[in-house]
């Protein structure tokens, strides 16, 4: 292009040149303009929102926009109000000084968060004063992470006070609960934390882009030695002559250049000239077809979840194709495969299991009642039977089904802003996942009921009297699992707010007296509506303070929680009489009028994870509920009504270095400090106290406890149950007093905090008195199995990298069809490096000699393996299992090749107790060892790594948070959705994008060659024969739309064909349509189309009058037609807006031709080709060129289509003609090409019904193989960490006594021992196999004969244990 | 702060689509709609791709009858443009000279303005008799009349008659813009380089030369004639006068007002003038230079018999390998002789035929395999 501006070698004119860079690039920039412009837009509504600012001279808060906020200004928010930058926290109307706060903007999570004053003015009663404020704040530089702010405050005093990420309002939250809060700026604009959390979108490099810069490269290569050609030709032909020829001109002062350095200038001409071979508007037209496409997919009514209201998110707009072609699929379990929603399932306490028929009944109903729902709403959408329940049905052991239950009416009441919203995840607020029914409602085993309430009847009637000891454990299982957690409620109706019933009612200090006059005041305030925030003096009334207030106002507006609250004062004040006339006959009277008058019964629970909702309302399920928490304090109602009020002393929160949480609180009644901690089972059980203190009966009891819950545990986790044990542990002041002395410092320290903590924690969190453990369901989200056999069928291969237990996640592998009961399952864990690569080795042997044994199989049957059996596919019959430690061990070891070779060889591999990091670790191994397409796909903040490590990252906007959405190039809501955004969109995608890249490779060489051609002769002079403008509308205009629709809406196959038939994807995935040699293939076709338009003429007007314009303009006008008819060659769908595009193109051109030359009698001089389009016209040779050149041109093309079309075997063929069909026939012959891909792939894959079949009969095998390898899981490193392993013969060894080092020797005769229950000898490998047939029908019977000789593993599963 | 926000905004937008949140919509982008607004996208055929198609599958079945179709129109349309370029009739000489034999040879190294002319006679024989209008051509080899430099030099609006670039022609037509200080009328290499020979076509009847009427109007485009190529305008219709101020290129013997007699092909707008201005597309090309009109019904346009060509050989060619010819043509509706088209038509023709049956063959043998989609082998 600037070359051109050198008069030496200039071809066009210089603005011409131009053009279509500058239509190429204004395309571009308008399109950014409109981005640029919304943005802009939205910009200004958030610089312009109004903040309160403290201004200096005014001495008050004056309204500001936000873009003025600076840093060090003090910011005054009021309720409801979105935190304009990031602020310190110095005020707050709450007397806790807590200010409330929703995060959902930052990262999704609705519960609230709870934010403190900064230490020392948090006692201040009066508003802050920012006048007197003069202390100094110090804080880290401003970075991205939301969860940690360090700094510290030195006050006037020099007393310094730690600032962390408590104190900080993040700006972006919303304030809520909180009346009024004020604060200083610390951060301000790009430096807040949320800015710099935002990123923007990310612009990814698709597989097709990459590929297509190469060939750009190819085309540039080929450009390179057009342009030498026509040097050289140049060279030559002008050093032919011995004297100037007239045509020869000489340059402006009549001087001749030397042939050299004309073949030179000539070689800078030639680029110029054939600069379109490099496709620049391919770069536009890319971007164009790409936001169709997305357009398309986001409009897809399939990928649209109704019950979220959400369709799919496109977040990236440069990577749709790249859906097309990909082989990997990294899946997260939790919430991903499985729905996230809890469902209590199974708890075992002090060694008794209670397996909670009923429960199981109900959710089974469940189902069956969520699908009348669904119907009923698509009727009537006003508004939804109420799903939050009363508690006075669960309390009672009631059969009743609990969806219909007794407040349906009063639910519609409320209208819209509750009942719409829960179990529909539809508004914001039912972004608090667990609303739904299922969750909420748990049917109390009858069994543990009773053994409950009976145990809670005794402590409650005697505890004031009589110590802890008689507490039976169930009481404090229950209460642990109310009490640990961090749940906070509200109540349904009034969601937002948190529900405080005054809680500070200890049995000595309130009078009835006091009560009434709350009672009063309340009364009063919600007549006069003007009880502000003034703050109580009396101790009292500090319990209604100021949130509390706006609490009863919107109860009070429906008289039903009128009655609610009334009844849960009549609750207090009986409870009150109960507990201060104690001993009082009348003790079961009052009990059971409690337990009567319901207190208020929709309590919501906003739990950070799911699992800590299920065990509060399993807890509320028998009688334990959570009726208030703050950070102080939390308050339980037992079972008969009573109130307990805790003092929290500690909170050590949930961390996944520690898996645990745990509370400290002190009991009101027995004043012990007791600790109770919640984890994950093989944590808690190696805290477990161990110590043989005391009397041998009990300890004995404790082990058999332990034994007993261990073994429940397992087979918790073997049923897909997600286990967490619960344990106590009573402190004596003492011990206490000294570790919270421990536990301050570390809080106060400000140089590795966070270790400290944990070691804190860890101190704490020993000599545990087990006492129970629970199982929590995570339910398969809908279509899951049928998903990812269909990705799977694609070509796909899914791998599950998880944080959970591996029995869970091997559960939950086979309940997803990730692994089939005929595989052969390989379980790898060890920590040590040698075992491990011995072990990858023997497996990898085991592995090959199955998949050399398959290749002569394949041959039997005598099947030339086609285009779509992958050439190398596994034979796909292996899972493997593999662990957090062994995968560690794998990558620091460099074991990665080995690890790969393996795991390609299986057809799922399964990663449990993975952290984030081992995620994207692996996931970038596959993408960079295997150079495959790799998909992430995952829900929560723990996937994001590996979302952002993969070449398409898949965010299910789901339960936890939107982390993963916003680090995700798509967001789709189910998993399901993979499936038809994968095989549907991802296979259309690939097959426009790559055919029209592809094409306009094409399109481009085929034009530039005719100029080419013509060089020849014209001495390689660099003329052309067509007008510039012509030239340059040709591809700008006049064949530039048909391609672009081609792109964004052509589609080869229906999507139901696609999706009934997976196979077609493999199409994308070994890309077929575009690679190097279809790139080949196709340029030489174009070199061929572009001799045949350029030659046919060319013969046609030889010798004859011809001038130049007149034989350029056939040219021109018969390879627009021949690339257009191309074009229609290589449209599969025609619709009526194809069609009119087309004609449109010709027309266009046409008419363009015409009107321009006409009218352009002097227009872009020297030459212009005035009326020549119009003689054309009247000439019948020109229509007898038009007629045959591209008859010429594509009948190769068309008659290898055809050839193909006939004799080819591309399934994608196949699948089109299938189409054509009657729908009877379709279906017989979609179930003829899968049995016959089958039979091709020799993997004998039973056709879906014969597997159906024996899956039933198999069902009770489904279990029986992975026992053993379960029980012979391999006893970890014990030493070190003190974790122990999670199966019962290690824990019996260890038990025992015996300890296992970390040393391979005694790892080997560990692996014997714990080997011998399923096998015997000292081979690591063991493999339990079960043969039975797998194969469908009798035509396989001989190579299932063989197989079995073989020893084939059709149905085995075997775990390699050490 | 225009920053990128629209990550966030999604982001955003997602869960504030509900009433719980007053507060939302401010940053979350209009999430206030209300319940009301679902984002489910429209069920219409385009959204979801299900507009009614036409879902062609090529296979030897199907395209078929395309090939035949094809074989049996192009045959006949072949057949039939060569019959009529077989009808043409055309009789070419060279005239170069480049053989010692040729008469011309004496004048192979003539300069441009050499005078006086040097002429050369070349006699031939038609051996058929040309019935319709006979055009004469010239013809010339190897003249890139195509060359990049060439073609450009040349300024049309002065062609035109735009008396401001009369006298102050085009950059485009250097070096021949101006000689001696004056602009030369018509500027640039193309006109510079005009040919410049002089033929006449003599009947030799028993030794009598018989001159033959060469007519040399006609033989531009009429758009060329009237439209593009004008005088410059200005008093009167004297052509010298008008190009007062003006040269005559250097090879040109004669001002471009002296090229012809007849006002109305004199100046710009002298046909030989602009046959030649419209450069050729290829190297060796033909200009049209007389048209020989039948004078009656009765006699053919040129008897087959004895002719003589009498040259004044002016043009310089040699010096570039260069050849001239003397092309007498009859014309029909697809102009010129040219066996090419029809031969093309029959091949490419039978080619679709042949094709045709091969693919009827594979059609019987494999067509139906698809139908069934049978297992092979």
């Amino acid at each position: 292009m600037v070359l051109n501006w050198f008069p030496l070698v200039e071809v066009f004119h210089k603005e011409i040149t131009m053009l279509p860079l500058v239509i190429v690039l204004l395309a571009s920039m308008i399109k950014d303009a409109i981005e640029d412009y919304r943005k802009y837009q939205y910009d200004k509504t958030i610089n312009f929102t109004k903040t309160r600012v403290y201004d200096k001279e005014e001495h008050a808060y004056v309204e500001k926009c936000w873009k003025d906020v600076r840093v060090g200004d003090f910011v005054q928010l009021q309720c409801n109000e979105i935190v304009p930058a990031d602020i310190l926290l110095l005020y707050s109307s709450d007397q806790n000084g807590i200010c409330h706060l929703e995060t959902a903007n930052l990262d999704g999570e609705t519960n609230l968060k709870q934010r403190r004053v900064v230490t020392g003015f948090s006692s201040q009663d009066t508003v802050f004063e920012p006048e007197f404020f003069q202390n100094t704040i110090i804080c880290e530089m401003p970075n991205n992470d939301l969860n940690k702010f360090k700094g510290d405050m030195e006050q006037p005093d020099h007393e310094q006070v730690g600032l962390n990420i408590e104190n900080l309002l993040l700006r972006g939250c919303t304030i809520r609960n909180t009346e009024a809060a004020a604060g200083i700026v610390i951060y301000a604009g790009h430096e807040t934390k949320a800015m710099l959390n935002n990123s923007g979108p990310r612009y990814k490099r698709s597989r097709i882009e990459q590929r297509m810069n190469r060939d750009i490269f190819l085309c540039v290569g080929l450009l390179f030695v057009m342009c030498l050609v026509g040097a050289v030709g140049h060279g030559i032909w002008t050093g032919k002559f011995w004297e100037h020829p007239p045509y020869d001109v000489p340059d402006w002062n009549g001087n001749f250049v030397a042939p050299v350095l004309a073949g030179f200038y000539m070689f800078l001409t030639m680029i110029i000239l054939l600069q379109i071979l490099i496709p620049i508007s391919l770069y536009v037209s890319i971007e164009l077809v790409k936001l169709g496409q997305v357009f398309l997919i986001h409009n897809d009514i399939d990928l649209y979840d109704e019950e979220a209201d959400l369709p799919i998110q496109c977040r990236a707009l440069t990577i749709t194709e790249d859906l097309g072609q990909i082989q990997y699929i990294f899946s997260d379990k939790t919430g991903t495969l499985t729905e996230n929603k809890m469902v209590f399932r199974r708890c075992t306490v002090d060694g008794l299991e209670f397996s909670h028929q009923e429960n199981d009944r109900r959710l089974k109903t469940q189902k069956a009642l969520d699908l009348d729902r669904e119907d009923f709403t698509k009727l009537q959408h006003f508004t939804l039977p109420p799903m939050n329940l009363g508690r006075a049905a669960t309390v009672k052991p009631s059969t009743m089904r609990p969806l219909r239950r007794c407040q349906s009416d009063r639910a519609r009441t409320q209208g819209h802003t509750r009942s719409r919203s829960v179990g529909r995840r539809d508004s914001s607020q039912s972004q608090v996942a667990f609303s739904s029914p299922i969750e909420k409602d748990v049917t109390p085993d009858s069994r543990l009921l009773r053994q409950v309430r009976e145990a809670a009847l005794q402590t409650e009637s005697f505890s004031p009297f009589i110590h802890m000891k008689t507490s039976t454990s169930f009481t404090d299982f229950f209460l642990a699992l109310a009490i640990c957690n961090s749940v906070l409620v509200s109540t349904a109706t009034a969601p937002r707010q948190r529900v405080t019933i005054p809680p500070p009612i200890k049995p000595s200090g309130i009078t009835l007296e006091k009560i009434h006059q709350i009672f009063q005041r309340l009364k009063l305030a919600s007549l006069s509506q003007s009880f502000s925030s003034s703050q109580s003096s009396s101790q009292l009334g500090a319990s209604f303070s100021a949130k509390n207030t706006e609490e009863p106002l919107a109860v009070l507006e429906s008289c039903d929680n009128e009655n609610d609250s009334s009844a849960s004062s009549g609750g207090q004040e009986l409870q009150d009489k109960g507990s201060t006339e104690i001993g009082t006959a009348s003790l079961d009277e009052v009990f059971r009028s409690a337990t009567n008058t319901s207190l208020p019964t929709d309590f919501c629970y906003e739990a950070e994870s799911p699992d800590e909702a299920a065990l509060v309302y399993a807890a509320q399920a028998y009688g334990f509920i959570l009726v208030s928490r703050t950070p102080e304090q939390v308050t339980v109602q037992l079972p008969q009504g009573t109130l307990l009020t805790f003092d929290i002393l500690y909170t050590l929160g949930f961390d996944s270095v520690r898996r645990r949480m745990s509370v400290v609180v002190r009991h009101p009644l027995t004043k012990e400090i007791v600790v109770y901690t919640k984890g994950a089972d093989s944590i808690i059980m190696d805290l477990l106290d161990n110590s043989t203190k005391g009397n041998i009966s009990s300890d004995k009891r404790l082990k058999r406890i332990k034994e007993r819950t261990q073994k429940h545990l397992d087979y918790y986790a073997h049923d897909g149950l997600r286990t967490l044990c619960i344990a106590k542990k009573v402190l004596n002041e003492d011990d206490f007093q000294k570790w919270a002395n421990f536990r301050r410092e570390a809080e106060a320290a400000i140089e590795n905090r966070d270790e400290l903590l944990i070691e804190t924690a860890q101190h704490l969190e020993t000599k545990l008195t087990l006492l129970g453990a629970t199982g929590i369901e995570d339910r398969l989200q809908d279509g899951v199995p049928d998903t990812i056999v269909s990705l799977r069928e694609a070509g796909i291969k899914v791998w599950v990298l998880t944080g959970d237990k591996q029995e869970t996640a091997v559960n939950i592998a086979y309940s997803c069809k990730l692994l089939n009961q005929r595989d052969t399952v390989f379980t790898i864990n060890t920590e040590n490096k040698e075992t491990c690569e011995s072990l990858l080795n023997l497996t990898l042997e085991e592995v090959k000699k199955n998949y050399e044994y398959d290749k002569p199989q394949r041959k039997l049957f005598g099947i030339i393996p086609t285009s779509f059996s992958a050439p190398e596919a596994p034979s796909p019959e292996f899972g493997l299992v593999i662990d957090g430690r062994t995968l560690d061990v794998i990558f620091q070891g460099g074991l990665e090749e080995k690890f790969l070779a393996l795991a390609r060889r299986c057809r799922s591999v399964l990663c449990c107790r993975s952290t984030p990091l081992q995620k994207s670790m692996v996931v970038k191994l596959v993408r960079r060892q295997l150079k495959a397409m790799t998909l992430s796909i995952g829900d929560g903040a723990n996937d994001v790594s590996m979302i952002q490590a993969a070449n398409v990252g898949i965010g299910i906007s789901g339960q936890e948070g939107m982390q993963a959405v916003m680090a995700s190039d798509f967001a789709i809501s189910r998993f399901k959705h993979l499936k038809k955004l994968l095989l549907v969109h991802g296979h259309w995608c690939y097959a426009r994008l790559a055919k029209m890249v592809i094409y306009f490779f094409y399109k481009n060489v085929c034009y530039v060659n005719l100029l080419f051609w013509y060089q020849f002769f014209c001495g390689f002079s660099g003329s052309t024969m067509i007008d510039y403008w012509q030239m340059i509308f040709f591809n700008l205009f006049f064949t530039s739309v048909p391609p672009l629709l081609f792109g964004a809406l052509d589609r080869d196959v229906s999507a139901e064909t696609l999706l009934r038939l997976p196979e077609l994807y493999k199409n994308g995935q070994n890309s077929e349509i575009y690679n190097l040699s279809t790139f080949i293939i196709t340029m030489l076709d174009a070199f061929y189309q572009s001799l045949v338009c350029f030659f046919v003429p060319y013969l046609m007007y030889k010798d004859s009058d011809i001038d130049v314009f007149s034989f350029g303009n056939p040219i021109n006008t018969i390879s627009l037609l021949t690339i257009l008819l191309h074009q229609a060659l290589e449209m599969k769908t025609w619709t009526v807006l194809q069609l009119v595009v087309m004609i449109c193109s010709v027309a266009f051109y046409l008419i363009f031709s015409i009107i321009y030359n006409a009218a352009c009698l002097l227009c872009s001089p020297p030459t212009n080709p005035y009326w020549i389009m119009e003689r054309q016209l009247k000439d019948p040779i020109f229509y007898l060129l038009c007629l045959i050149t591209p008859v010429i041109a594509l009948l190769p093309r068309f008659f290898i289509f055809a050839l193909r079309g006939t004799l080819g075997a591309s399934l994608v063929l196949k699948a089109q003609q299938i189409e054509k069909l009657p729908k009877e026939q379709q279906d017989l012959e979609i179930q003829k090409l899968r049995s016959r891909k089958e039979a091709t792939s020799g993997a004998p894959v039973a056709s879906p019904a014969s597997n159906d079949d024996l899956d039933q009969s198999s069902s009770h095998l489904c279990v029986s193989p992975f026992l053993p390898s379960a029980a012979a899981l391999p006893p970890r490193d014990t030493e070190n960490q003190g974790v122990s392993a999670s199966n019962p013969l290690g824990r019996r060894t260890h038990d025992e006594g015996c300890y296992f080092f970390n040393r391979w020797a005694e790892e080997e005769s560990a692996a014997t021992d714990s080997s011998a229950g399923p096998s015997s000898g000292h081979q690591p490998l063991v493999a339990s196999r079960e043969t039975a047939p797998g194969q469908d029908g009798g035509k396989l019977t001989k190579d299932y004969l063989k197989n079995f000789h073989y020893g084939s593993h059709r149905r085995s599963v075997s775990s390699v244990t050490l | 702060m225009a920053v990128n926000y629209s990550a966030k905004e999604e982001a955003d937008g997602h869960p504030s689509g509900g009433v719980g949140v007053p507060g939302g919509g401010a940053v979350g982008g209009g999430g206030g709609a209300g319940a009301v607004k679902t984002r489910k996208p429209d069920n219409t055929a385009f959204k979801q791709q299900r507009l009614p198609a036409w879902q062609p599958i090529l296979t030897a079945g199907t395209v078929l009858p395309a090939f035949f179709i094809i074989g049996l129109i192009f045959i006949p349309i072949g057949i039939g443009i060569f019959v009529t370029s077989n009808n043409i009739r055309e009789y070419e000489i060279d005239y170069t000279g480049t053989e010692p034999s040729s008469p011309c040879n004496k004048c192979l190294n003539v300069s441009w303005d050499s005078t006086p002319p040097c002429t050369c006679t070349i006699n031939f024989t038609l051996e058929h008799s040309f019935e319709s209008n006979v055009f004469m051509y010239y013809g010339l080899s190897n003249f890139y009349q195509n060359h990049r430099r060439y073609v450009k030099s040349r300024d049309d609006s002065q062609l035109n008659g735009d008396n401001s670039s009369l006298l102050n022609p085009s950059k485009e037509c250097e070096p021949y813009r101006t000689n001696e200080d004056k602009p030369i009328a018509p500027c640039g290499a193309i006109a510079n380089s005009m040919f410049n020979d002089t033929l006449e076509l003599y009947r030799i009847d028993n030794d009598t030369r018989t001159p033959i009427t060469l007519i040399k109007k006609g033989i531009a485009w009429w758009t060329d004639k009237n439209v593009k190529f004008r005088n410059p305008t200005g008093d009167g219709n004297n052509l010298t006068a008008l190009f007062q101020g003006t040269t005559k290129p250097v090879n040109w013997p004669k001002p471009v007002y002296m090229l012809d007699s007849e006002p109305d092909n004199n100046g710009f707008i002298n046909e030989d003038f602009i046959v030649w201005m419209r450069t050729a597309a290829l190297p060796t090309f033909r200009k049209l230079y007389r048209l020989i009109e039948r004078k009656n019904s009765f006699q053919p346009t040129l008897q087959a018999g004895k002719y003589s060509l009498d040259i004044a050989y002016n043009y310089p060619v040699h010096s570039f390998d260069g050849r001239k010819r003397m092309i007498l043509s009859t014309i029909s509706w697809m102009g010129g002789k040219n066996p090419f088209l029809g031969i093309a038509y029959i091949t490419v023709g039978s080619i679709c035929f042949f094709l045709g049956v091969v693919l009827l063959f594979i059609h019987h043998k494999y067509g139906n395999r698809n139908t069934s989609a049978d297992i092979p082998n």
